[in-house]
């Protein structure tokens, strides 16, 4: 399984990841080492068998539908990078017209 | 007295009987840590003032009440990955290096419920990835046994500082061996209860189907007052199981395995596996067969592709829980970003190490259009057939004993330029989590060199109980817990 540098800027990009030149060299090596290990998985025979999500027996865990206390604007504001107004500031998004 | 070398119940005898306040008890685990913590590491914050602030007010409160918890006055540490109120909590990442979160997990109010003491938070690999603890964005932590040997990881953290007696007890997080295998690298005890077991709100998202929190500590009756305080239903968790909870200090009456049946899996004992560890675990099976224990062999099949199916699924669930971090609601934000796009992009390239980026990509590139079926839907099925593998086992015994890792403690810097060797040494513990089922960790013997080597011994799911029993027996029937570092 090789993994080439640009498969690797490919995935960097769906990850919202910057990545150097010198760690695209890096995960194109060390990615094309593991998905290698991985194929092991490929002679496996998983014909009719049900994949595991989750371990639980349970299936929907449902709650009553009532407002309950949470946390203070304040508090959950306290650890954004920035933030006015009461609301999380982001980079602008929207063009002037 | 020399407190910080008590086991957490010794300690609140001598709490209790008012022979020590919990003053005394904070002043000397403080003193402890500022004479080894230069050379071990273990901490990334530690909680002096609030610690102090704790112990002051139970003292007043000790003085007319005569209500005893369990946790009384019981000085922890928290692995740096478990939210707690107003404490810093950095997973061992740049991204969290300033955050402190607004709240405590579940784990930490129940702790607080029972009165204990928080004495700091330790270090991890970053975000809980790795097996050695030198993936964290602070330094490596070191094995108190020898300083040039890894502490094993992810909670390398908490096994060093309840090794190095820095901490009377501590809870750890376990995705696929994380408490078990640095509880083995330091000799002390590790269990990774059943997945749902413990609740997991508040542990900042590794791998959901397979994260648990655990306790760490000096002697397996330890481990069960602690899962006593953290195990049980939790709304805030939708994972948690509603299932009754016994008082699991009721296990470690009998001191016996009699009428147990105690399965050994032979593909565990297999190319690989350190000669000196087999000698050791197969010895410890001597033991358990002398205390009434039937020892059978059994098969677990699927052993050889375990790891290729965790490497799978955990990477592939930690691209998705770690795509939270964009620079806007907590955690960093690049400074040198222009538009949105761009501080996304910058931010996870300045704020993620090199493993936790690795394993983004690796779960994204497996997520991808074109690569999901072939790799995490191909993973998501081979892990039923290993869950269906200890099914089958657990029909034919109470208990699987195995190695925790194929080797004692490897030196520091030894794997980490070889991801694919890393992810090799987690061997025999990924399975239990991908099977969802418990898990001990506790010493059995030492290495020529003088490193400790652990026993895992597996049980059904929510058969803490049993494993507990097993483990004090074989504890309290050989000297192993006895043994302690020296610091050097």
């Amino acid at each position: 399984m090789q993994i080439g540098k640009e498969e690797i800027e490919h995935v960097a990009k769906l990850a919202r990841l910057e990545i150097s030149e010198a760690e695209r060299e890096a995960f194109s090596q060390q990615l094309s080492s593991i998905l290698t290990y991985m194929e092991k998985l490929k002679p496996v025979n998983t014909d009719e068998v049900e994949p595991t999500a989750t371990v639980l027996e349970q299936t929907n865990v449902f709650r009553e539908d009532k407002a309950r206390a949470c946390l203070p604007v304040e508090k959950a504001l306290a650890n954004a990078p920035e933030s006015e107004a009461g609301h999380f500031q982001v980079p602008r998004i929207l063009e002037d017209r | 007295m020399v407190l910080h070398k008590l086991t957490l119940r010794e300690l609140q005898d001598k709490l209790t009987q008012g022979e020590v306040s919990a003053r005394e008890i904070v002043h000397a685990y403080y003193l402890r840590i500022s004479q080894v913590e230069p050379k071990i590491k273990a901490y990334i914050t530690q909680a002096v003032d609030s610690a102090r602030a704790q112990a002051e007010a139970l003292d007043q409160k000790l003085k007319n009440w005569r209500r005893t918890m369990p946790l009384m006055g019981m000085p922890l540490a928290i692995k740096d990955n478990i939210c707690t109120e107003g404490v810093l909590t950095t997973c061992a990442s740049r991204m969290l290096g300033t955050f402190v979160p607004p709240y405590d997990a579940t784990v930490i109010a129940r702790l607080r419920g029972q009165g204990y003491l928080l004495l700091g938070k330790t270090n991890l690999d970053e975000f809980a990835m790795g097996s050695s603890t030198e993936n964290s964005a602070f330094g490596p932590s070191r094995n108190p046994w020898n300083l040039g040997y890894v502490p094993g990881g992810s909670s390398g953290g908490s096994a060093a500082a309840v090794a190095a007696d820095e901490c009377v007890a501590a809870l750890g997080s376990d995705t696929g061996g994380s408490i078990r295998q640095p509880a083995a690298c330091c000799g002390v005890v590790g269990l990774k209860p059943t997945y749902g077991r413990v609740s997991r709100y508040g542990l900042v998202a590794f791998a959901s189907s397979l994260d648990q929190i655990g306790p760490i500590t000096k002697d397996v009756a330890d481990a069960a007052v602690l899962l006593n305080v953290i195990a049980g239903h939790d709304p805030q968790d939708s994972t948690s199981a509603d299932v009754s909870v016994p008082d699991y200090t009721r296990a470690l009456k009998k001191k016996d395995v009699k009428k147990l049946k105690i399965g050994v899996p032979r593909e565990y004992f297999a190319e690989g596996l350190d000669p000196e560890v087999e000698q050791a675990v197969r010895a410890a099976l001597d033991q358990l067969n002398e205390l009434g224990g039937e020892i059978i062999d059994v098969s677990l099949p699927m052993t050889g592709v375990a790891i290729a199916t965790y490497y799978v699924i955990a990477t592939a669930e930690a691209s998705s829980n770690l795509a939270r971090y964009d620079g806007v609601k907590y955690g960093l934000r690049s400074k040198q970003a222009k538009d949105l796009l761009e501080m996304y992009m910058k931010t996870r390239q300045e704020g993620f190490g090199p493993e936790v980026k690795r394993r983004i990509m690796l779960g994204t590139y497996t997520l991808s259009a074109g690569y999901y079926e072939a790799y995490y839907g191909k993973a998501q099925a081979v892990r039923t057939l290993i869950r269906r593998d200890f099914d089958a086992a657990f029909q034919e015994v109470d208990l699987i004993v195995t190695p925790v890792m194929p080797t004692p403690a490897f030196k520091l810097g030894e794997k980490i330029e070889d991801p694919l060797q890393m992810y090799l040494s987690d061997i025999y513990t990924i399975s239990v989590n991908l099977a969802g089922i418990p898990a001990i960790s506790l010493p059995c013997g030492f290495s020529k060199v003088g490193l400790p080597i652990g026993l895992q011994i597996l049980g059904r799911p929510f058969q803490e109980e049993t494993v507990l029993r097993a483990a004090y027996a074989y504890e309290q029937a050989t000297n192993w817990r006895t043994r302690r570092p020296t610091i050097r």
